[in-house]
């Protein structure tokens, strides 16, 4: 670096004169086939991101974003799962000495040690050998924690109703529904309503809203039951079952 | 021309020794996978970074759309997604992208940790990686609340829950970070929306610059 007497500058400001070359450090003398980051690299790692950015956008186009319906504070009975990275601190909190009484156990404690754990690893295992097969310890506890992740990842999955809650989260269709029609009275009367709403947009039951049944799947499913739905729910005369059926039918999405 | 555009800004800013020290790093053969293709496993990191980029612009975008108001969010998302063209790809992206990160990051980890590259010298790159993986989760844990439909309300509810069984200052965390002693409602999404896009961005930058900084410094760690 130039110093002292005789520097120039570009004008007032503190830059110098003097232009530096701009070529490419040589890499030739480093040990084995050492290559320059720049340019031939770069394009490299270009092409690695390319083909990445290729599957990520065929996943991204293949499965659409969910979205549930708006969020309810009034509905009680739905069950939160959270995003599959978290399933496992969710189960741990499953296990009886993880939670209630000893939830801080579940939910600070064996996290917070392991986190902890993970934070500090350089000074945990501090011996000068890096190869894996010469720190037993090491790589015994972490695979033993990646496992265990693993582990209670797949029990969360393997244990939550998916099903159940696809449907819990559904956004509803609403309908517009009459309820000056007398058929509506009917379902009113039977108590229908406690469990497909009042607007029949569906609550511990299912929708009813453009069900895609017919008029003698309806009046089945209303004396019988189906699924959940105990038999001889139904308690009116074969007039109103008729009159019920062909209402619900009606109802479009 | 572009070599006259660099010339007329080197005069004045001589940008050239900046430019040299970006460009010029060497790339040992044994990270290199063009040579030993089990070096794709040096590739984790950058992806995790690659990732970190989509992140940032889709969620620029959303954020042209997005009303972090317990009255319009649902509905912004709702027509984002169903409306606007090519909405569901944007969504979509920093939706997966979500994903995606943790598990190139949880790659780019066990990498490292299995290969003791965390060993001295390069200990405090360590504790700001373990550091960036903490406000990952805590991004993918505040963005989960802010489409403001059901399992959005209900898992922050739980993990307002969590927070608050913090021994001592576990009440303050969660109004803190709920904006209420008891409600999880209006406040709540305004907060953990100015968590997501002002405050976990802002660290990560700071964290992932850090990152960048020692790797340049100390160069990447020598074969096994």
């Amino acid at each position: 670096m130039q110093r002292g007497k005789g520097m120039k500058f570009v004008g007032d400001s503190r830059v110098p004169a003097n232009r530096k070359p701009n070529i490419p450090k040589d890499y030739s003398e480093y040990p084995g086939k050492t290559e320059a980051f720049y340019p031939d690299f770069l394009l490299k790692e270009w092409m690695v991101g390319a083909v990445f950015l290729i599957g990520f956008l065929c996943l991204v186009v293949v499965e659409p974003p969910p979205l549930e319906r708006i969020a309810d504070p009034t509905d009680t009975s739905y069950i939160p799962l959270p995003d599959w990275y978290f399933l496992f601190l969710y189960q741990l909190l499953k296990y009886s000495y993880a939670s209630g009484p000893y939830n801080v156990i579940g939910a600070l404690i064996i996290p917070g040690l392991a986190f902890t754990a993970l934070l500090l690893a350089p000074f945990l295992d501090r011996g000068p050998e890096r190869h894996p097969k010469k720190r037993p310890f090491a790589i015994g506890f972490m695979l033993l924690a990646v496992a265990g992740i693993f582990y209670l990842t797949w029990e969360a999955a393997a244990h939550h109703d998916w099903e159940a809650s696809k449907q819990q989260g559904a956004i509803r269709e609403t309908a517009d529904i009459d309820k000056e029609d007398p058929a509506y009275q009917i379902l009113e009367a039977n108590g229908c309503l406690s469990c497909h709403g009042a607007n029949l947009e569906g609550a511990s039951g299912p929708p009813l809203v453009g069900t895609e049944l017919s008029v003698e799947e309806i009046k089945d499913i209303s004396v019988n039951g189906i699924g959940n739905m105990p038999a001889d729910i139904f308690q009116g005369t074969e007039e109103e079952l008729q009159r019920m059926a062909e209402f619900i039918k009606k109802i479009e999405k | 021309m572009l070599n006259k555009i660099y010339n007329w800004i080197d005069e004045r800013l001589d940008i050239t020794p900046l430019w040299r020290d970006v460009a010029d790093h060497e790339v040992p053969e044994h990270v290199n996978p063009a040579h030993h293709f089990s070096a794709f496993v040096y590739c984790f990191g950058g992806l995790t970074f690659f990732v970190v980029v989509i992140q940032i612009l889709s969620g620029m975008f959303l954020a042209m759309y997005y009303v972090p108001d317990i009255e319009r969010a649902w509905d912004s998302v709702y027509y984002l997604q169903n409306q606007v063209a090519y909405g569901q790809i944007v969504r979509g992206m920093h939706h997966w992208g979500a994903s995606i990160v943790i598990v190139m990051m949880f790659l780019h980890t066990l990498r490292v940790f299995f290969q003791g590259a965390y060993k001295k010298p390069r200990e405090l790159n360590w504790i700001v990686g373990v550091l960036i993986f903490f406000v990952m989760l805590a991004l993918g844990l505040t963005g989960y609340l802010l489409p403001w439909d059901m399992k959005a309300l209900n898992a922050t509810k739980v993990t307002l829950d969590i927070v608050e069984s913090t021994p001592l200052i576990g009440g303050m965390l969660k109004t803190l970070l709920s904006g209420d002693e008891y409600i999880v409602g209006a406040e709540t999404l305004t907060r953990f929306f100015a968590i997501h896009v002002f405050f976990l961005p802002a660290a990560l930058l700071g964290l992932i610059g850090l990152h960048f900084l020692m790797i340049r410094k100390q160069g990447i760690s020598g074969p096994l």
